[in-house]
């Protein structure tokens, strides 16, 4: 667990290469990378340059705004958000357990959100680096030129996004940014007519994620050895299982494991999260870099995801799912599987899993019932904890008693996967890039690394130059709008108030 | 017999959270109907890195830094037409809730007083990005040929409104498909 190639002795003697933006990713990264006169890698960064200050400008807002202002952090998962947040406020309304109704509801779209955004980045933003190859012809590695060799793969891609986003409109409202979660439980249940139209589309959607995990096994172990060794890097994993330690998206326990499998921690009581993980900051990234408390900053950075979780449990609920899982973890013989281009496979068996829970909860009347609150003794302190399509999503608020949010702590999932991210692309770098000529096709291994992840990046990125800096905001006419200071010890100050 | 020439468009996502574009996706399959008379340039589906000349750029998100500023000149200088899809690129949305705090205060709160830190440190590096002081929406910045509201805006919108513009009838949207949430 070393921090290899993160920095580089002497940076200013090096010449830097630059991915920007690193695509078919959310949001914009962009990499760094210091090569010497021999082409030699020094020092490679993912750079997540996001910045928006949700904590800071949701004080003050009353809390039962959260649920809908929070989920515009991200437009792929923002039923994570939303239902994140929910659990949180759903604690400080002191909803303890939800009406069976309420929670059915909850699990479905949230099921319905992790089988879109798996699509989605199986299909339209990773399948062209797998079906043509990594250093394929630029112009066609993308889902328009998926759509012209397999047209079969890109309309099954289209037809698995749609459905989850329809179980999302359903129990959501709409299909992006809906408001189905209040405070204690849901506003809205299924109709029989909604309900039936899901159901008429149901069996193919989990015959179509069976087609799409045979897909990816079929890919990844036609050239195991590749797959397998790519980007190759061990970590301890993190995720949410259920009592029984069946994997659970929706509601559990933390469990951490180390890189070998053994458990660090099991079962915890999540609202006691920063008890057990802690936060580093370091210069060269707005995102945080967080570990595991008890083995430190050195030791204790772990991944999440589908393959963390996948690997994390000890059974799938669903027989479809679990049949796969079984096979995908006997890959691994007796140990933890830790290729990052096996997120791919772990991802389309979560796909799996949600199509079959989908279908489960759709069979259950529950969904139709309209006991859909409850209330109980109010809190002035709630955590949210969910397992978002890219891994385990902490939501924390505190509010005053006029029900005003004085504070929010949120850890995105893909947060907890930089410094794993990080390591992928330095593994990448040594393995592919080293002493060789930089081409596209080479970068685009780097890439494929980062896609693995699937991250969640936001905002544009760009090198500074020398600070201090001035900088100024002109409109289309040359008028002053803002203009900015960023002084060397990093202090930015609008000159414009 | 040749094809006719394709309308070229980019798309980007500025101080944006990516769902004017999931809306975008979310005309389905039409989307194979679009590819027989589009084709894209960059965008965050392509590994296009920089927009070049096109006949139609989609600007989500408004600009809360440098380096959105220069994307975004990007596109007007190579987009006949520029669109503001969705909430943030037409006013700001709600990244611009941040306006009301001094960016200093959002900095302290994340990276000095947030739950469980080892350490308490403003990243400061020369490659991160210089934010502004306050978020804006895009026509600020540049000129816009026509705003798309709605957060996102429906897939509904955005269809008719591709449509309609690549037809060459000057677009019109239905009173159900023009809403602002």
């Amino acid at each position: 667990m070393s921090f290899e190639l993160e920095t580089a002795k002497e940076p200013e003697k090096l010449k830097r290469v630059v991915i920007e933006p690193v695509s078919r990713v959310e949001g914009h990264g962009k990499v760094t990378i210091l090569l010497d006169d021999e082409n030699r890698v020094h020092q490679v960064r993912l750079h997540i340059v996001e910045f928006r200050g949700f904590e800071k400008f949701i004080q003050g807002r009353p809390y039962w705004e959260a649920p809908v202002m929070v989920q515009r952090l991200c437009g792929i998962c923002p039923v994570s958000h939303h239902l994140a947040a929910a659990k949180a406020i759903d604690q400080l309304v002191g909803a303890k357990h939800l009406t069976p109704t309420a929670e059915k509801l909850r699990r479905l779209m949230h099921y319905g959100q992790v089988l879109q955004s798996h699509a989605l980045h199986f299909f339209h933003l990773a399948s062209p680096d797998l079906l043509f190859g990594f250093d394929s012809d630029v112009a066609k590695r993308n889902i328009v030129g998926v759509a012209a060799a397999y047209p079969e793969i890109a309309k099954q891609g289209v037809f698995l996004r749609k459905f989850g986003q329809e179980v999302i409109r359903m129990t959501a409202g709409k299909r992006v940014h809906g408001t189905g979660a209040i405070p204690g439980g849901m506003n809205k249940n299924l109709s029989r007519e909604e309900r039936d139209a899901l159901l008429k589309d149901i069996y193919p959607v989990v015959a179509a994620s069976r087609e799409a995990v045979a897909l990816i096994k079929k890919v990844y172990t036609g050239n195991l050895a590749f797959h397998s060794t790519f980007g190759y890097f061990k970590s301890n994993t993190l995720g949410l299982v259920g009592p029984d330690g069946a994997l659970d998206l929706y509601h559990g326990g933390l469990r951490a494991k180390d890189a070998s499998g053994e458990t660090v921690f099991d079962h915890v009581d999540y609202s006691r999260y920063s008890d057990y993980i802690n936060e580093e900051v370091k210069n060269w990234s707005y995102m945080k870099f967080p570990f595991i408390l008890s083995l430190g900053s050195e030791e204790g950075w772990y991944k999440v995801g589908p393959l963390a979780r996948v690997v994390n449990c000890d059974s799938i609920s669903t027989p479809l799912a679990e049949v796969e899982r079984r096979e995908f973890v006997a890959y691994g013989g007796g140990f933890p599987i830790h290729s990052p281009l096996a997120y791919h496979w772990a991802r389309m068996i979560e796909m799996l899993h949600c199509a079959e829970s989908i279908k489960d909860i759709l069979h259950d009347d529950d969904v139709l019932g309209d006991d859909l609150v409850v209330q109980g003794e109010r809190a002035l302190e709630g955590v949210g904890v969910i397992e978002a399509p890219r891994g385990t999503l902490f939501h924390h608020y505190r509010i005053d008693e006029n029900d005003l949010i004085t504070m929010a702590n949120l850890i995105v999932s893909t947060t907890s996967n930089n410094n794993a991210m990080n390591e992928a692309v330095r593994q990448v770098a040594k393995q592919y890039l080293d002493g060789h000529q930089v081409s596209e096709g080479l970068l685009n291994h780097i890439e494929v690394a980062i896609r693995a992840f699937d991250p969640c990046l936001s905002c544009a990125t760009h090198a500074l130059g020398k600070m201090p800096l001035m900088l100024e905001l002109l409109d289309c006419e040359g008028r002053l709008l803002d203009r900015v200071y960023k002084a060397a010890d990093g202090s930015v100050a609008s000159l414009m108030s | 017999m040749a094809e006719a020439k394709k309308v070229r468009i980019a798309t980007c996502s500025l101080a944006g959270c990516f769902g004017c574009h999931m809306s975008f996706l979310d005309i389905d399959e039409k989307l194979f109907d679009l590819l027989a008379w589009v084709e894209f340039d960059r965008t965050p589906l392509t590994d296009i890195k920089h927009c070049g000349p096109c006949d139609v750029g989609l600007i989500e998100g408004g600009v809360c830094n440098a380096e959105n500023v220069h994307v975004l000149k990007e596109f007007r200088k190579n987009c006949k037409v520029l669109v503001a899809v969705g909430a943030c690129a037409v006013t700001g949305g709600i990244p611009a809730m941040r306006n009301s705090v001094e960016l200093r205060a959002c900095f302290d709160e994340v990276y000095h007083y947030g739950v469980g830190l080892k350490n308490g440190m403003i990243p400061n590096d020369p490659e991160l990005p210089l934010p502004f002081d306050k978020v804006h929406p895009i026509y600020e910045v540049v000129k816009v040929d026509y705003c798309l509201p709605g957060c996102p805006p429906p897939a509904s919108a955005i269809w008719q409104f591709l449509t309609d513009l690549l037809a060459g009838r000057e677009p019109k949207l239905a009173y159900e498909s023009l809403h602002y949430d």
